[in-house]
């Protein structure tokens, strides 16, 4: 007895300690990846003060700080810095950024009057605003105090005008479009298979739709018309005359005057922006509405088909199939299939479901689309659909291993049970075993839609674009539109990574993005997470 | 130990056999051999069981009583590799016949198993479970079963209330209760019973003991048992087993009281097994 304390002192500490540190070396990195792309990522849409800063070289400098690092070359045991200053205005200075040596920094003050803009083009603005000239013909200097709530006031109407302009031109003008497009196809055709009574018919309603355009384009011109023709007059760091018209205008501020609540609010303001709203200036500016809602369709629809798939697929290999060397060769194949390259699929997708399904598609059901519309596919072309079924079946095996373990983890009793009741086979699967294995059946479809809704690369073959000009879902019949290219949160990061022309303007939106795809995915997880804890709960009970 | 002294046979009082009116040989075994693959685990049984009686199987682990059990209803057809000799009728016809389907049979012979396994379901979709797979889709139909089963089932005042609670929230006595009402919602012929009272304790299993003296009245069980006294109490006939043989078949008073053969005495004894 007195030598089993010894047997007993536990030999493997050393051991628990190592894994432990691997336990946190994982979780640092975990956390630290978070946590960098939670910081980059919300900075973007707080406002700082701005400095106006003085330079050696007698130039003055307007600009938010965006980056400070160790300047290229100087001792690690003395570093000097260099400041990015954001300075906007690119129309005048060539560069939104702008890098300064620290030390060449004489001076910086941060007067109350300098002023933010965010603009339709050419990015943001820094400037010293003079006067106010109201379409009225008014002209409020900066020393009225009124000048900021009249700005505000110009801005917001500014801002309503240029949204009654997009609603026409994008989507009613493009409704127009789309259904001349229709019409000119049924022209054609009818003109090709001389159908004397439909040839008057598509005239009529082409005409009518020259008509509806030109109106639209009328009304847009009002619209522009009756807009503001206020203008800003100001001056840059450099004291040059800046004549900035209010229509340019998406937001104003005053960096040096605001206080926290004031920040926040215009946090909150763009925050909203980001997510609400479409993009412009080549994606780095305005929001991501049409690429989280194309993310979050996709990863959606993947699921939904994703499911029903896998649990049948499992079904037949658990419950049907006759063990023996097939289904072994089956399984070993299921499971190798989980670890192909994701490209591949991409690859797949695009032969197979682009080109033969969709192309077959195409020649059954839009022959005449073909014929009269210069071979425009349309399911013969990357789309929603291919996206969602490339994905489905990348994600396949999860759901299928998933599945079987859910199946082979209901308690022999309770399938003997039904058995023994008198249900058949199926009875038994839809009754007894599916809803027992349902919880496990979601966690697998949880893992799949978490690669699946962060897959990228098959993606960028099979129909996500850089910029959709109509989301995938709409108030035309079928309303769901299946075969449209769309938007994607992972292509959007990689787009504006790789592919942006500023790259110091997207670097912030990379992490703001990086940050929505993040939060999306974690989200849709949660929600399967709680439908599969009610689902859990219904099946937990105090057995003996 | 020493032979005279024998606690377990003097305490051991036998019921006297009632005998009613039925087929003597309701369910009909000959010469019945079972192997698991190449493993033999029956061989050469041949018993009789008459309508509307308990019998009882005992023996040693591994006998094979639950897979005799489990061939009347044919739940091993379960496992893999299975085959079997000799025959089984149930009143006259073979349950081995092509024509039968095992899903007909299942329903006339109702079964309990040893670890009561409630479906994770309401306490009532567990008892109209049976029902509901034969296609009754009518309301009274059912609410009628499933009262009548849980009143026989002696598990209606404890559960009346909470009819559509989950059944994984019941104590393990009324689950196992449950399990009985279950398995006679859709008025088998034949009722097995394996093991079904090894998880509970006395007073949950006095009151299955109970219940099988009513239902006796119209089923006919098969009860496995390990308890020499449960067998005693319960059983009309008993029939013990030793490595897949039938040692010995005959009336419950006779097997206890006055057993033909040496190896069943040493085993109601408690000198074996
Ligand atoms: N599914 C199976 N596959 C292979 N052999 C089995 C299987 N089930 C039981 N056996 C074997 O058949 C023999 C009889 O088993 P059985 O379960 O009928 O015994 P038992 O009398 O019910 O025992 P216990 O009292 O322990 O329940 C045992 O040797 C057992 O190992
Ligand atoms: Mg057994």
């Amino acid at each position: 007895m007195a030598s089993s304390s010894d047997s007993n002192t536990p030999r493997g500490e050393a051991w628990v300690w190592f894994t432990g540190l691997g336990l946190i070396i994982g979780l640092g990195m975990v956390i630290g990846l978070l946590s960098l792309v939670f910081v980059n990522g919300v900075t973007v849409f707080w406002a700082p003060p701005v400095p106006v800063a003085q330079i050696d070289d007698g130039r003055t400098v307007i600009g938010q700080l965006a980056q400070r690092r160790i300047r290229a070359g100087s001792l690690a045991n003395a570093p000097q810095y260099e400041r990015q200053y954001q300075v906007g205005l690119r129309e005048l200075n060539g560069n939104s950024y702008l890098w300064v040596d620290e030390a060449k920094v004489k001076a910086e003050t941060f007067p109350a009057d300098v002023l933010g803009l965010e603009r339709v083009e050419h990015g943001p603005a820094f400037v010293r605003p003079q006067a106010l000239r109201k379409s009225d013909g008014k002209v409020i200097p900066i020393t009225d105090p009124a000048f900021e709530s009249a700005l505000q006031a110009e801005v917001s109407a500014a801002v309503v005008v240029r949204e009654k302009f997009e609603e026409i031109t994008r989507h009613r003008i493009g409704e127009v479009n789309r259904e001349m497009d229709e019409a000119r196809v049924a022209l054609r055709r009818a003109e090709d298979l001389k159908l004397a009574d439909e040839i008057p018919v598509r005239r009529r309603q082409i005409d009518g739709l020259e008509e509806r355009f030109v109106i639209l384009k009328a009304e847009a011109q009002k619209v522009v018309n009756s807009g503001a023709v206020a203008t800003l007059d100001s001056k840059d760091a450099a004291g040059r005359a800046v004549v900035i018209p209010l229509t340019q205008i998406v937001r104003a501020w005053f960096p040096n005057r605001l206080d926290t609540w004031g920040r926040t609010q215009l946090f909150a303001s763009r925050l909203g922006e980001f997510i609400f709203h479409e993009p412009r200036e080549a994606n780095t500016e305005g929001g991501l509405m049409p690429a989280i809602f194309g993310t979050l369709v996709m990863t959606v629809f993947m699921s939904l088909l994703v499911t029903p798939f896998g649990v049948i697929t499992a079904i037949y290999l658990r419950e049907y199939a006759q063990n023996g060397p097939i289904l072994r060769i089956v399984r070993i194949s299921v499971n190798n299939l989980a670890g192909v390259p994701s490209i591949v699929f991409g690859v797949f997708g695009l032969g197979f479901f682009v080109y033969v399904l969709g192309g077959s598609i195409d020649q059954l059901f839009f022959s005449d689309q073909l014929k009269y519309n210069n071979n425009t596919p349309v399911f013969g072309t990357g789309g929603l659909l291919w996206c969602s079924l490339t994905l489905a079946l990348m994600t396949l095996p999860v759901v299928i291993v998933a599945t079987e373990e859910a199946l082979s983890a209901v308690p022999r009793g309770m399938r003997e049970a039904s058995l023994a009741s008198g249900a058949s086979k199926w009875q038994t699967i839809r009754d007894i075993l599916l809803p027992a294995s349902a919880p496990g059946i979601l966690t697998g479809v949880i893992l799949a839609m978490a690669r699946g809704a962060g897959e990228v690369a098959p993606l960028m073959l099979v129909g996500v674009v850089k910029l959709a000009p109509t989301l995938p879902f709409d108030t035309v019949a079928p309303f769901l539109h299946m075969d449209r290219k769309f938007m994607h949160l992972g292509f959007h990061v990689y787009d504006l990574g790789f592919q942006s022309p500023d790259s110091d303007a997207a670097r912030p939106m990379v992490f703001a993005t990086t940050l929505l795809l993040i939060a999306l995915v974690v989200t849709l997880n949660i929600g399967a997470i709680w439908i599969r804890n009610r689902l859990r709960a219904r099946f937990k009970g105090a057995a003996f | 130990m020493p032979a005279t002294m024998n606690p377990s046979t003097s305490r051991i009082q036998v019921r006297p056999s009632t005998e009613r009116e039925g087929r003597k040989d309701y369910i009909s075994i000959r010469d019945y051999g079972f192997w698991y693959g190449q493993k033999k685990a029956l061989d050469a049984i041949s018993l009789d069981i008459p309508e509307r009686q308990v019998v009882a199987f005992i023996g040693p682990s591994g006998c094979g009583k639950s897979t005799l059990l489990r061939n009347l209803n044919r739940m091993n057809d379960l496992v893999d590799g299975i085959s079997h000799e000799g025959n089984i009728t149930i009143n006259g016809r073979s349950i081995y016949d092509p024509g039968l389907e095992v899903i007909s049979l299942r329903r006339r012979v109702g079964m309990v198993f040893q670890k009561s396994n409630p479906f994770p379901k309401s306490v009532y979709e567990n008892v109209v479970f049976a029902l509901r797979v034969m296609g009754v889709r009518d309301r009274s139909t059912l609410d009628e079963a499933c009262e009548t089963s849980l009143r026989k089932a002696a598990l209606w005042d404890e559960v009346k209330d909470r009819l559509q609670d989950s059944a994984l929230g019941l104590s393990g006595g009324q689950m196992q209760r449950l399990c009985i009402a279950r398995a006679i919602a859709n008025r088998p012929e034949i009722l097995l019973m394996d093991e079904p009272c090894s998880a509970l304790d006395p007073i949950a299993t006095g009151k299955i003991e109970e219940l099988i003296h009513e239902l006796k009245e119209q089923f006919t069980i098969v009860i496995v048992t390990h308890s020499m006294q449960q067998a005693a109490r319960v059983s009309d006939r008993t029939a013990f087993f030793y490595l897949g043989k039938q040692i010995e078949y005959d009336t419950t008073e006779k097997i206890f009281m006055n057993p033909s053969q040496a190896q069943t005495e040493a085993y109601i004894s408690g000198r074996f097994g």
